[in-house]
């Protein structure tokens, strides 16, 4: 069996480590491009969501190299994902192409099901699959906390780019060490390297939260990088989702204490008081919980169409008029282009400086009485 | 003076409408129903709603505005499920809040959540529910529960006995001479029982001398049974009824193809379509038409793609 993965940001890092570690053949995707997502676009439903287009893309381009077996998440409602898994079987069906889906996911059925199809990956002991875990949650969560820290310093870095080497560095040192020990330490190094870049302490910033759907939010290459865009007009950026804390969430059972959505789900409550699938219910309690704390803007991200942050979208006006947060919402399919993100993301910046520069003057104003 | 209460004549109003209308006048509501779909319901749902929504989701939309000064409360429950294990949309789940959200001159809003995915849930416990949530005597209340599910029950029937919602509901007729030919017309309730949404399909099929037969007179169990070679549970309940009834009625004589129609950017159907285009071309016996509708289409080019079917599947059964 040779098994291969969807690309979502840095997951490759984690699901990498987790499958060599039970001892399986892996074959990495080659990363999103275009030619990812015009293979995927061509033999995808049209109006079916981005995520599942891209990552049948993933799926054809490492079947190119190889792979027979795809491993993916699945669901069972009330959203899409739950059925991507039977569309792309059908569709690589249909192509002639013999590769196996298996969909990871909660029993429908009969509570046997996630565990047949964890033995049909090998028969392991218990004790490795727990140590590939291990190992490959702390390269998880050390990646994710570099990230964090870069997508703020980045908005102030003095000399464009350094912080990018550096997490480059680190995530290509991380996919080669296997200790925990060196992991950890691997992680301080880097932290305080990125720490220490030298930064442009004259820029003014502001600070703005991003939301939305997981998979647009999780990957470079459909967001059309829209962090380091917004690092470098001067923003920010300041994320609540992380691969990490959506492991720990939703595989571990949140067993590790780092901040989840629990509170963020409360908070939505008056304005969005149910789950609507997918992340529609965090996109709309962070914006709240970000909001209480002191920030100067809201970008919302999603696929075209995707239900739950359609339904988020329509409530946040809401958190905006109560919180006097300005929000923008983003949709993209496979004809965003960049020039036109771009556009969008500097008048957005541009409107909340000119707020945020307003709402100082009114402050001083106040207290020069 | 009795309460008022406002219901849509939109979405689920086309599968549950007999329910609530029963149950609210049981329990002493004078029931205000929305005016049918028309162009000007349609703008104000427009005008309201974020551009990316649904069609039928910005009709609904257009419902409530046009209640708003009209009742005392509005009923917008906020279906989860129907359904055990099963949902609607992810949309249905969140539409009481955004109401709220983009109406804030909104009267009182019931917005009792009907969750039937869970095992040992119904709809009857959570209407026995909601009636007791609104301060009435549990006596009263067990009769609305009942009464209701009765009016329910006799709907279906009536539907299942190949009865058009729209004549049941709203008294349409559609005598338009002999019928030719019979085509299997799939979609989601509130799209071709619409006749505004749906450009009123059902009667152009008819004057073109086709008779529409919808899922819903399709019996549940063939339905279920049909559906049994998908390659996953489908827990959509629509979808799940169109599939289902795709896959029973294709290999039905009498019936000469297959309609579906969907709203454009429908999260469920885009992922429907694929796998009814997918099943029925392997099986190579019945042509199918997918449509799909929202503000913009133009009724010209909806009439010249039928009429180009309805030869085509004419032409096929004489041949
Ligand atoms: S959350 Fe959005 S992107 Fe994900 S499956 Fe649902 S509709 Fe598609
Ligand atoms: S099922 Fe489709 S048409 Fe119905 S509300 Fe959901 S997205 Fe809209």
């Amino acid at each position: 069996m040779k098994i291969t993965f969807p690309h979502m940001g840095n997951l490759s890092l984690t699901a990498e480590t987790l499958l060599k570690g039970i001892g399986l053949e892996v074959i990495v995707p080659p990363a999103c491009s275009k030619k990812t997502l015009s293979l995927g676009v061509q033999h995808s439903p049209e109006f079916a969501c981005l995520p599942l287009k891209i990552n049948l893309g993933n799926y054809l381009e490492a079947y190119e190299l190889g792979a027979d077996t795809a491993l993916m998440v699945g669901g069972i409602g009330p959203c899409r994902i739950g059925y991507y898994g039977a569309i792309q079987q059908e569709i690589l069906r249909d192509l002639g192409i013999q590769m196996e889906l298996i969909v990871l996911e909660p029993p429908d059925a009969h509570p046997r099901e996630l565990w047949d199809k964890i033995r049909r990956l090998k028969k392991v002991s218990w004790k490795r699959v727990l140590e590939a875990i291990y190992l490959a949650w702390h390269k998880t969560r050390v990646m994710d906390l570099l990230e964090e820290k870069a997508l703020i310093l980045r908005a102030r870095e003095a000399n464009k780019g350094s912080i990018d080497q550096l997490l480059g560095e680190a995530r290509l040192q991380l996919e080669r060490t296997a200790k925990i020990a060196q992991i950890k330490w691997l992680g301080q190094d880097y932290l305080s390297q990125i720490e220490s870049i030298k930064l442009d302490e004259e820029r003014q910033t502001v600070k703005i939260l991003l939301v939305g759907e997981i998979y647009t939010v999780l990957e470079p290459f459909v967001n059309l990088n829209l962090e380091k865009q917004l690092n470098s007009l001067g923003v920010e950026v300041l994320r609540p989702l992380f691969l990490s804390s959506w492991i720990n969430e939703h595989l571990l059972g949140g067993i590790l204490n780092i901040e989840g959505t629990k509170k963020a789900r409360e908070l939505a409550k008056p304005f969005l008081n149910s789950f609507v699938g997918g992340h529609g219910r965090e996109t709309v309690g962070c914006s709240v919980q970000y909001a209480k704390r002191g920030i100067d803007g809201i970008i919302q991200i999603a696929p075209l169409t995707c239900m739950p942050e359609i339904v988020a979208h329509s409530v946040l006006p809401k958190v905006t008029e109560k919180y006097d947060v300005p929000t923008l919402t983003l949709y993209v399919d496979e004809q965003t282009g960049e020039a036109g993100l771009l556009t969008r993301l500097e008048a957005f910046a541009d409107l909340v400086r000119y707020r945020q520069r307003r709402l100082k003057k009114n402050e001083n104003h106040v207290f020069g009485y | 003076m009795d309460k008022t209460v406002g219901i849509p004549r939109a979405l689920f109003y086309y599968y549950l409408f007999p329910l609530w209308d029963v149950f609210f006048r049981e329990l002493g509501y004078k029931v205000i129903l929305s005016p049918a779909t028309d162009k000007r319901i349609v703008n104000l749902g427009i005008e309201k709603a974020v551009d990316e929504v649904c069609y039928p989701v910005k009709i609904y939309y257009g419902h409530v505005a046009s209640l708003l000064k009209k009742a005392d409360c509005l009923f917008l429950p906020r279906l989860v499920s129907i359904q055990e294990r099963s949902y609607i949309c992810p949309k249905f789940m969140g539409l009481p809040d955004m109401i709220r959200a983009n109406f804030p001159e909104h009267p009182e809003i019931i917005d009792h959540t009907f969750d039937g995915s869970r095992k040992g849930q119904s709809l009857s416990k959570d209407l026995e529910h909601l009636g007791r949530k609104l301060g009435h005597p549990p006596e009263t209340v067990r009769r609305a529960c009942a009464e209701s599910i009765a009016a329910l029950r006799e709907y279906e029937t009536k539907l299942k006995g190949g009865q058009n919602p729209m004549t049941v509901l709203d008294g349409a007729r559609f005598g338009f001479g002999e019928r030719k030919l019979k085509v299997a017309l799939l979609g989601h309730g509130y799209n071709i029982y619409d006749p505004y949404a749906s450009m009123n399909i059902i009667a152009k099929l008819a004057r073109l001398g086709v008779e529409a037969i919808t899922a819903e007179s399709v019996d549940p169990a063939a339905r279920d049974q049909a559906a049994e070679v998908l390659p996953k549970r489908m827990f959509w309940t629509l979808g799940h009824r169109i599939l289902g009834s795709a896959l029973y009625l294709e290999q039905r004589d009498d019936i000469a193809g297959i309609i579906h129609m969907a709203s454009f950017g429908c999260g469920p159907d885009s992922l429907v379509a694929e796998l009814l285009e997918r099943l029925l071309k392997r099986r190579r016996r019945k042509p199918l038409l997918c449509l799909t509708i929202d503000e913009h289409t133009g009724e010209a080019g909806l009439d010249t793609r039928l009429e180009a079917f309805i030869d085509m599947i004419a032409r096929r059964k004489i041949s």
